[in-house]
Parts: C-alpha cells; structure tokens; sequence
C-alpha cells in the first residue's frame, strides 16, 4: 500500500522532489500538495522576463493541472496549512486535516518586508510571486507612472530594470554605499549603475528609508528618505531581502535556527518530517540559489524511500543578466581572514572581475561585463582545485593557461 | 632592406678597432641604409651586429641640437667666448696645469691633432688624455719598452696565414667580431688553423676553439713566462734573431723563476698549449682589454711580445704579437698624441729634440717639458681642485673611469666643465657648465686608423643638424679665441691632415716609424678620395710589417725582452669581498651605449646590466635565477640580474660595463673598481677588483613597457629601447601603496584610460594605460621576478592591446623569444622551434631556413649552444 505524503509549498523544490519521485518511484507515495499561492510549480527565476515582457506567464509554468492529474498528485491550491501535529502525524489545512506517514515542508522564504511607517499601505509590494509581478506590469500601463525600490541587489535591480523596459520611471534605492554590495565591490558597482542609469534608471546609494508616505486614495504615494528627499511613486517595491518561512515548523516543536534544521538526508528533528528548499539550514547555511534546492530535492527523493543519499552543500554559480549588463558570480564572497582577491579592472571596456581565494584555490568570482568564462571559474571552484601555478594569469580566463609558460626574466647570452 | 643606392658613400664604421668599411645611402626617412665595404681591406664587406645596425643610432632622438650655458640654450659666440675666457682666466690665474683635455677614441684624427696642438703647444700643458688609457695604454708602453715605438708589427692577412691563433685577455667573438669571423672562415678552408683562448671566463669566444685556457685573473704574465722558459727549455731560442734583441738571458731568467702554479691551470693543460705554441711556427697571438687593463699590463705584454721576440716570431706573414684595439680611433689618437705622455707622432715629449722640434713646427710659445697627467691621476686632480677648468670630448668618465661615483663628484666639483657631445643625455654631459653640440659620426669628415694600421675616411653622409659642429671646429675656434690665431686658422680636416702629415715627416726624420709625409701634399679632391691605405707613407716605405728586419726604433735599434714577473692584483681579497670582479662588453652594446642604445635591435639581445656568477656560489649565496644582485666593493655598490652560468669560474663574478645612470643607474659597474693602475702605463686595472655579493632583498619586482622614455624612482631599474619604445626592468625594497598612483607617476600620464590587475595578497600588480585604444604603457609587478613574456610584450606599445595585462600571447602569436641574432631579428623560441619541430641541427641549416647568423656570424657561437642544449635533453628523455 502507498504511503501517504503531504507536501507544504509548490515551489521549485518541490517540483523537483516531484519530478524525481514520479520518474523513479510512481505510485509508490499517495501525494497531497498544499500550496498557498493559487497555482502549482512555475519557474520563478523566469519572473524577471515575464516582467521584462520576454516571457508570458505560461511559458515559465513547470508543472500545470494536467501533470498534477496524470500523477494522481492531490493539490490543495490556495489553502493554507495552519498548524501540523507531528506526534498524530496530522497536517490541518485550512479546509481540513490531512493524515501523512510523511510529511515535507518546503514552504520556503518570504520576502523581507522593512518595518517603516506605511509599510502596509496598498501599493507597497515585494518581489516574490506572479501576483507581484503582475502589479508592477499594471503599473506600466499608467501614464508617467512612477515605482521606488528599495533595495539594490539582485531582486531590486531586476524589478528596476523589468520596469524600466516597460516605460515606468524607476529610482532603486539602496542604503549600502554601492548596488549589490554583497557580490559587487565599488568599481564593478560603479560600472553596473552607470549602466543602470543609461537606460533611465535613477539610482540612490547610500539612502536611509523614513517613512513611506500615503496619498489622498490611501495608497503609497512617495518615499521618505531621512535626508528629508521625497520619492514619488505610484508603487513601492521592498527587494531588501529573504527570510526562512519557518513560523509552521517552530510552532509545532521542530528545531529551527535561522531555517528549519535538516540532516544529510533532509531529516528535520521530528521523526517522518522532512524540510526542503529555501526554507532549511543545513550545517549553518540557509539557501536562496536553485542550484543546491535541486540537489536537496534528489536527495530527499532517496531519502523518502529510504534509500541512502547524502546532501553536500556545494558552491553554486548565477549567470545574471540585467537588461544588457552581463554579471557573474559563483561562490562565497564574504570577507573573511584567509580570504584574497585578485580584480581587474578596465573601465573604458566596462569590464571588471574579482576572483575570491583562500588556501590557494578560488572559492569566488564576480565579473562584471564579460562573463565568458564564468563556468570556467565556477568548474575551478566547484573542483575545488589548486590555482596557485596559475594565480597570476588566472583572472584572464583559460585561454592565458595553455599558453606556454612564460619565462620568468632570461638573461641570456 | 632595400638595394644598396648607386651613389652610396664610403665610410669607416665608428665601433670598435677593426676598422671596417661601410657603404652609406640615407634613406629618405633621416635614417641610414648600412653595407658593408666590400673593397674596404679590414672587412672585405663583412659588418658584425653593431654595425648593421648603425642606421638604426642616427635620429635626431636625444640630440644636442645647439650650445647650452648652465642648462640654457644660447649662441656658438657666446658659448665659446666663454669656454675661452675661463681657459685664459684660470691658466692665467693658476698655471697652464690648471687646465686639461679629456678626449676620446671616438675624435677623428683631425679633431685630435688640434685638441692636443693646443694643449701641448699653445696651453703649454700636457693634460691631455685620452679614453685610449682605459683601453691600451699598456699595449702602448709594452710597445715602446719591446720595439721602441707603439707600433703593430703585423696585418690582419696574418690571421689567414697563421697556423695558430691564441686569443688572450680577448673575446674577440663580441668585441671584435669581424676578425672573429674572419678566423672561423680562415679555419673553414684549413681546418688546420688552431685557435686557443686564454681567458678566465668561458666566453663567446671559446666555442669554436681547440683549447680554452682558464687562467687566474692577472696571471697572464706567468703563462707567457712558462712558455718562455718552455721555449729556451727546447733550444727554439732563434739565435740569428737573438743578435737584434737585448736582455735575453735576464727575461729567460725571470720567466724562469715565476711559479706557474698561479694560473691554476693544470700541468697537461700547460703542456699542450705549450707544446702547441712552441711547435707552431705561424702564431699570432691577440691580447686586448684582458692583458692591457691591469695592474701589470705593462709586463702582460712585454711577457708576450718576449716569447715573439726569443723566436723570432715578428713581423713576418702568419705571425706576431698583436694588439687590438677597442676604440675606431685608438690608434690614430695613439700616433696623433693624444695621450698625456706622447707628444705626436711618436714623438717623446721628454726629448728635447723632439720637443723644440715640434714646436718650432707649430711655432709654438710653450711647450711642456714633462708628461701630463694620465685619465685617473687626472680626475684625482680635478677632485683636488688642482684642474680647476676641463674639458671632455666624446667620452663618459662619469660612468667608465674606476672610482666612477668618486670621479662623478671630483666632475660635479670641479669649477668649469665644458662638454662636447652629440647628446646632454650622459652622466658626463648632465654635470656640464658649457654643453656643446657637436656632429655626431655620419656628420663628421675626417680620419680613423684601425688595429692594423689603416687609415681610413670617414665620410659626411648627413648633414650637421640643429648648430651641431665639427669638434676640430670647436677646440680651433677656442684656440683663436684665447689668442693664437694664426695657429688655429683651419677651413677643413683636409688642410689639419695635410699639416699632420708634415708633421709626421719631422719624425721620419727622427728616425721615427710613424711617416705619413707622403701624404702632405694631398689635395682636397686627393683627400676626399683617400683610399684605405696602411702607413707608414713615405719616400722610404709603404705600409708592411715591421720588425722583421730586426730593425728597431730603440736607442740601440735592437728589441728589447723584458725581464718581467708575476704580480698578483693590487686589490686583495677579503672575507667581505671574497670575490674577484671583471668587467667587460657584451657582443651588441658599446661603451657607454650613446649610440647602441639607440637601436632596438642591438638592445634585444641583452637588454639589461647582469652579473655572471657560478652556480656554487651562487648556491652558497642563496641567489636564484634572475635573481637581482647587490654587489659590494671598497669604492661603490651596484645591483645587478644574476646570470648563473659556469662560463664563470668559482670565486669570480663578471659585469658589462656599459650599462649607465641613464639606463640602469644601479648598474655602473666602474663605480666599484679600484682606482688602481699600472705604474708604467697608467691603465687602470678594470678586471680584477673585489667584490662581495648578496640577494637584492627586493621587496617587488617590475616590468614596464611604454612608447616613451622613463625613468623610475627606485632603488633599481633598467632601460631598453625597443621598435615600439621602451622596456624595463625595475625593483625596489619598499612597495609603494598604490601602484596605479605610482604607475600613473612612472609614465606621466595622468589622463589615460587605465586598465588593472591587482592581487595585492600576493603582491601582484599590472597595470596598463591606453590612449584612444592604443597602448601606451604598462607596468607588470610581483613579488618574485616578473614572469611575463617581455619580448611580445615590448611589440605592444602603441597598438590595441586589450589584453596586454595577461603577460602573455594569444595562443595564435607565437613568442619569438629573447632576439639572438639582431641583423635579422630572430628569437631563440623560434630558433628553438625550427631545432625541435624542422630537426635542423646545425648552424648552417638554422641560417638557411631563418637566415638567423647569416650576417655578421658574432650569433653563431650562440646558436650552436641551442642546437647542442636540445640535443642534450634528447639525450636526456
């Protein structure tokens, strides 16, 4: 007889966990899919094109109805899951209860929202879902219409950016010196604003949020800043960061830090629970790049069906594209003791890379305008391999280590 | 190249003694097209590298273009008005000793006469000397002890007819390349012909001889002692000969009683150069720099002209004692009296014949009655504010005296230094009150004679640029100037030969050997056309050889042997300076690389000061390869890049004395030799001072490329002028903190585009500046030496060169490596890669598939190490 699983949270992960249990275990689990969102798996690094106006909606749908049904997978769509009672192995949605012998938590992250005056106006959105994303497109459709970001990483350039293609007037706003300041350093930062400025984009560094400013319907109509400017906006966007949807997991007695603690073998601490995705710590690290979640969601395929299968928190590389600007980044690049960086850095070209060393092999690299070689960097991190040898031509890529070695000064007579 | 022009003009080429011919056409670009004299005897249209590269050292790059007072441009007028009233002023104030000329082998004959006419005649001095005591004033003096006058008794024909040829204290390969070469095509159609080199270093010169004899530095004197008592030994004493020579018996006894343990050569070594000798009847044996620059040069040289003269082996076809020079003109300042101690033509200032004589010729008002003093007592004087007025002519003291750091201060001290030259670019020229542009070598008409004796034209081919005038010009106008018009009143070189030429038929008429009179009566046409011809020119004789006839221009007519013993280098080693330094030329650069430094190619080869030290002490001193060197002596420091090489014997170290504070500042080797010299013939001994050496504790290395010439504010650097523009090696102790500051700084360009690879955890650090596009500089640091590929890097100033930051060549462009062959410009990896991929293994198949040592042949030697170093490793593997 087939075990009853219940899955919480549609997410990438889970389409994933889905996938592999369908492919190589079909009918061994009687599946039940929560999902708060009203919709099932869709790729959700494709937003930013579908925000861009490249993509369509369906286009970036992974999973539809019809996969669900020709897999027997029950989906509660829409309905969210109060409270699990892991000692009755008991999940209760919001319509009802649901018994599992297997229970998978993969309610993965929410989009840090800051605690300002106005934060919960309409109007003030984050960047997370379809439903987000569609807002920002409505937006476009209005005259002179007007957005604020607050947050200049990834998520918030992307959104800048998405809107900007479509003709709404953007300001991203960020509080760190330089945009991206967790995979960027001030030049590559630089060439990436004034890149972002090119195209219409109005960039404020350095800038501390006040209040968030409601106009005569209710809605948000600007943005404070504490040095007393006032941003207009007709939409404001927090992209300042993700936390760990964890509240379901701590409530019920499971151990959580900044995520849901997991094993090896997605484990939580409550016996026939199991976390995934986004919203898991393994060994310390949280998780916000597809990569690792994939490799979790094999693991926990084999782990369901107890088989062994260990997860290994590898470094993982993003190709980043924001309209035009080629970004690269793989590995870690906190600043830590032990920790070098070779730049490069060519201006007129709009170029810039830093590799990120420790121990003598490459644990980071971000490059900014030629990205040419990113898997390369990301091969060298990945394989952990010693770079020393070539530490002085790395940066230029692998056509400069075939070449043979240059001598070191000859004297020769 | 371009064809040779119809109306070429033939010329001398202003390098070293041999004296070789050139066809000059200007090229319409201010540049020169170079052949070779095919009629020119000395060279039969041979030209080694220096030579061929010649149209590469005339731009007006650098160029003294007119007449400076204290840094400021003025007149000829003024100028000289000026250099003659502080002449007159000081003369009259303090003596005609007050004064002094120091001249060059690079005067034409011409311009010398009237240098030393007016010091010797007019001044009433004799300070005047010459860069020639650097170079052999020993050979000078051991001439006139042996033959009673300076005087080369052969030709270069010898070297086609001798069966054996012994090179000592000579690396004739590079410094004379030419003959060198000659040698080898000599031993081509008669393999019979040997060739021995005695020398303390395994040098260029060796490669293709029978027997390398690696002496003790300075122990010449004990070598040719053994072979004398070797030669008296076997009975070969030529006892016909014997009765034209004096002091036999007393020399045989000397050489009898030196011990030749001290030349650290083995006994079967001894043996078979002894044997060797004494069993060779045609043996020229050429000595240069290695025997004249000692402390017993002197002896050096009369220890082997007493083994010509006990066998009579002299001034015959195929044999003889023979000196070459290292200066185009050493030999004609020798015989036109530019040394302190000659009054001209041979003529001995010290006879009062010949001093009224030739003062009654020039009807001069004084004349010195004792010698003057020689280049180190010179400056040892102008330090002392005893000269308080000089003037220096074509030549560097400041880097290429002994003491050079001291004889630099004793210059910058002294209260009047005037200067002629073709550029204020030299550490000389820079310390001048008066800077006077003077015509630089394809400017200049005059005459040159060569280490066999041939006086040659040298030919205008350019004209004088910017107020640039002849130096004969110069010293005449300054003669007329302090008063003595009449004497002075020179239109041309034809009318100063003419007078020379008479001149010399006065010392004919002494006796004298040195006769030119036949040519007194040229006519200018006849002097224009002047062939190539070997004095002596006279009624009486015509060129030859001399000595042969066992007539000598002694007191009593016969040669004399001198009785001379072995005496080791003044400079005695100690535990601080433990080593023995000599100093010496590279095959491409020449002195003080005024001119050699001009042209790309000639830089190519070694672009940078080095020091040769053995592997075992440079083991024992922790220096690794290309290693930087802090070398120490009693008098000076240096820093140079470490050639490892056993072509160096163990507890001795050898620098290139080229290299100057406008290339490499750290590298003037002369600042660290003694101020010692050979109390006979004053030369300095340049070959065996002491030295200690230790790691450079460089704290970062660099290498600079750019289109335009640099200078660096660091403890060491060094300068190389390429086709695109510079590059250079560079070092400090203390890294600054920002090198993109510092790189903007070195380049001066505070507008362009940069581009940066910074690895400051490990010291790395390059940077690049660009200019709509093109590159303009870039600055590769490390902390080890760079390891860049330097010889494709230097192609890339002013083009596009994105990636020049990698240090390397596109996978697509080969790196030709290190240029060994600079007539044609071809690089040791390409040569590598026709050995290894085309399997050509020999030096002849190399030069047929890339022409690489097909010209001037001073590369072969090299060529055929490569060959010999992959056969090697084939071996090896």
């Amino acid at each position: 007889m087939a075990e009853r699983l219940v899955i919480i949270g549609a997410g990438m992960a889970t389409g994933r966990l889905l996938d592999h249990l369908v492919a190589e275990c079909p009918g061994a689990f009687d599946i039940t899919l929560f999902n708060a969102e009203p919709r099932g798996t869709y790729n959700r690094l494709m937003l930013s094109p579908v925000l861009a106006g490249e993509l369509s909606y369906d286009e970036i749908i992974t999973h539809d109805a019809g996969w669900y049904t020709r897999h027997g997978v029950i989906c509660r769509f829409g309905e969210r899951v109060a409270r699990i009672d892991p000692a009755r192995r008991v999940v209760f949605g919001e319509q009802g209860e649901v018994p599992y012998d297997k229970l998978v938590i993969a309610t993965g992250s929410s989009p840090f929202i800051l605690p300002l005056p106005g934060h919960d106006l309409p109007g003030v959105i984050a960047y997370r879902d379809l439903e987000d994303t569609e807002e920002m497109i409505r937006l476009a459709a209005k005259p002179q219409g007007r957005a604020v970001i607050i947050g200049g990483g990834l998520l918030g350039l992307e959104a800048a950016a998405g809107m900007a293609a479509r003709g709404t007037h953007v300001t991203v706003v960020h509080l760190n010196d330089h945009l991206m300041d967790r995979q960027l350093d001030g030049p590559a930062a630089a060439l990436l604003q004034e890149a972002l400025e090119a195209r219409g984009i109005e960039v404020i560094c350095g800038a501390n949020s006040k209040e968030i400013i409601a106009g005569d319907d209710g809605r948000v109509r600007a943005l404070l800043l504490e040095d007393g400017r006032m941003l207009y906006c007709d939409l404001l966007v927090m992209a300042v960061g993700i936390r760990p949807s964890i509240a379901l997991a701590r409530e019920c007695g499971i151990e959580t830090g900044r995520g849901i603690l997991v094993d090896d073998r997605m484990r939580t601490t409550a016996p026939g629970v199991f976390a995934l995705g986004e919203c898991v710590e393994h060994d310390g690290a949280v998780f916000g790049l597809v990569a690792p979640l994939f490799d979790q969601a094999r693991v926990l395929a084999q782990t369901l069906r107890d088989l062994p299968a260990t997860f290994v928190n590898k470094d993982v590389s993003t190709k980043l594209k924001v309209t035009g600007c080629d970004l690269f980044s793989a590995g870690d690049f906190r600043e830590a003791e032990g920790r070098e960086c070779i730049t490069y850095s060519d201006p007129q070209a709009a170029i810039y890379k830093r590799l990120v060393i420790e121990g003598g092999r490459l644990v980071g690299a971000v490059m900014y305008g030629d990205t040419d070689d990113g898997g390369w960097f990301f091969n060298l991190i990945r394989d952990g391999a010693d770079i020393s040898a070539m530490r002085d031509t790395l940066i230029f890529g692998p056509a400069y280590q075939d070449a043979p070695e240059a001598p070191a000064l000859e004297v020769m007579a | 190249m371009k064809a040779p022009q119809s109306c070429a003009i033939r010329s001398t080429c202003p390098y070293c003694g041999v004296g070789c011919g050139v066809l000059l056409s200007p090229d319409r670009e201010g540049g020169l097209d170079v052949r070779g004299d095919k009629s020119h005897p000395a060279n039969f249209g041979r030209l080694c590298s220096k030579g061929t590269a010649l149209g590469e050292t005339v731009s007006l790059d650098g160029r003294l273009l007119a007449p400076r007072v204290h840094g400021e441009e003025t007149d000829w007028d003024s100028a000289l008005d000026l250099v003659a009233r502080r002449f007159s002023e000081t003369i009259a104030a303090h003596g005609p000793d007050s004064v002094a000329f120091y001249v060059s082998g690079q005067l034409l004959t011409e311009d010398y006469y009237v240098a030393n006419k007016l010091m010797k005649g007019f001044i009433g001095s004799a300070n005047i000397d010459t860069n020639s005591r650097l170079c052999m004033a020993s050979t000078v003096a051991g001439h006139k002890r042996a033959f009673g006058t300076d005087t080369v008794p052969g030709t270069y024909e010898d070297l086609d007819e001798a069966d054996l040829i012994v090179l000592t204290g000579s690396n004739l390969a590079w410094c004379h390349p030419v003959l060198y070469q000659r040698i080898l095509a000599t031993r081509k159609k008669r393999p019979e012909q040997k060739l021995v080199v005695i020398d303390p270093r395994r040098t260029a010169s060796c490669d293709l001889a029978d027997l390398h004899l690696p002496v003790k530095p300075g122990s010449d004197v004990a070598l040719f002692n053994g072979l004398l008592a070797e030669i008296a030994r076997r009975g070969l004493i030529d006892a016909t000969f014997a009765t034209n020579v004096s002091g036999l018996e007393e020399a045989i006894a000397s050489a009898r009683a030196d011990d030749l343990s001290v030349t650290g050569l083995s006994d079967d070594t001894l043996s078979e150069f002894y044997d060797l000798w004494c069993t060779t009847e045609k043996v020229v044996t050429i000595f240069s720099q290695g025997v004249n620059q000692s402390s017993s040069g002197t002896d050096k040289v009369n220890a082997i002209t007493n083994c010509h003269l006990a066998t009579g082996r002299i001034g015959r076809p195929g044999l003889g004692p023979f000196s070459v020079t290292g200066q185009p003109n050493a030999m004609g300042g020798r015989e036109v009296g530019g040394l302190a101690n000659m009054l001209a033509c041979h003529l001995d200032i010290e006879n009062v014949d010949h001093r009224k004589a030739v003062g009654d010729f020039w009807s001069a008002p004084v004349m010195p009655e004792q010698a003057g003093l020689k280049a180190v007592d010179m400056f040892r004087a102008v330090g002392e504010g005893r000269i308080k007025a000089l003037w220096v002519l074509h030549t560097n003291p400041a880097v290429s005296m002994p003491d050079a750091d001291k004889v630099r201060e004793a210059i910058a001290g002294c209260e009047f230094v005037v200067v002629s030259d073709i550029t204020g670019a030299t550490d000389t020229a820079r310390l001048a009150h008066v800077l006077l542009p003077a015509t630089g070598w394809g400017e200049k008409s005059g005459t040159v004679t060569n280490s066999d004796r041939i006086i040659s034209r040298q030919r205008i081919v350019l004209p004088a640029p910017g107020e640039a005038r002849p130096d004969w010009w110069q010293l005449a106008e300054v003669g007329r100037l302090m008063g003595y018009g009449a004497a002075f009143d020179y239109e041309s070189p034809a009318e100063i030969f003419r007078e020379y030429a008479a001149l010399s038929g006065i010392a004919g008429g002494f006796g004298k050997d040195f006769d030119i009179s036949g040519l007194k009566d040229l006519t200018d046409a006849e002097y224009d056309a002047l062939e190539p011809t070997r004095w002596p020119v006279s009624d009486g004789k015509q060129g030859g050889r001399f000595f042969a006839d066992g007539r000598f221009f002694t007191p009593d007519g016969k040669g004399r042997m001198l009785p001379v013993s072995w005496k080791p280098p003044v400079a005695k080693l100690e535990p601080r300076y433990p080593f023995r330094l000599n100093t010496g030329r590279v095959r491409d650069q020449w002195h003080t690389m005024t001119r050699t430094a001009r042209a790309p190619r000639l830089n190519a080869h070694l672009g940078e000061p080095f020091i040769e030290i053995h592997p075992d002490d440079a083991a024992a001193k922790g220096i690794g390869p290309t290693a930087l060197v802090e070398i120490t002596s009693p008098h000076g420091k240096a820093i140079l890049r470490a050639m490892i090489t056993d072509r160096i014997a163990p507890g001795e170290i050898f620098a290139p004395m080229h290299w100057t504070g406008e290339n490499a500042p750290a590298a003037r080797i002369d600042a660290l030799v003694a101020p010692v010299i050979d109390p006979v013939s004053g030369q300095p001994e340049s070959k065996a001072s002491v030295a200690g050496i230790a790691p450079f504790a460089a704290a970062w290395y660099g290498f600079a490329i750019s289109q335009t010439p640099v200078k660096a504010n660091t403890e060491y650097w060094a300068l190389a002028k390429t086709h695109a523009g510079y590059r250079m090696e560079l070092a400090g102790r203390e890294a600054p903190e920002d090198w993109v500051a510092e790189a903007r700084g070195l380049f001066d360009l505070p507008a362009a585009d940069v581009q940066t690879m910074l690895d400051p955890a490990k010291g790395t650090a390059r940077i690049a500046f660009h200019k709509d596009g093109a590159l303009q500089a870039a600055l590769f640091v490390s902390r080890q030496p760079v390891a860049v590929m330097r010889d494709y890097l230097t192609h890339l100033p002013g083009q596009e060169a994105p990636m020049v930051l990698s240090g390397k060549s596109p996978a697509d462009q080969p790196d030709p490596g290190p240029v060994l062959c600079s007539c044609f410009n071809v690089g040791v990896n390409t040569i590598l890669s026709a050995i290894e991929t085309r399997g050509l293994m020999t030096v002849e198949a190399i030069g047929e598939a890339l022409q690489a040592g097909t010209n001037c042949g001073s590369c072969r030697p090299e060529i055929a190490a490569l060959i010999e170093r992959v056969q090697a490793q084939e071996a090896a593997e």
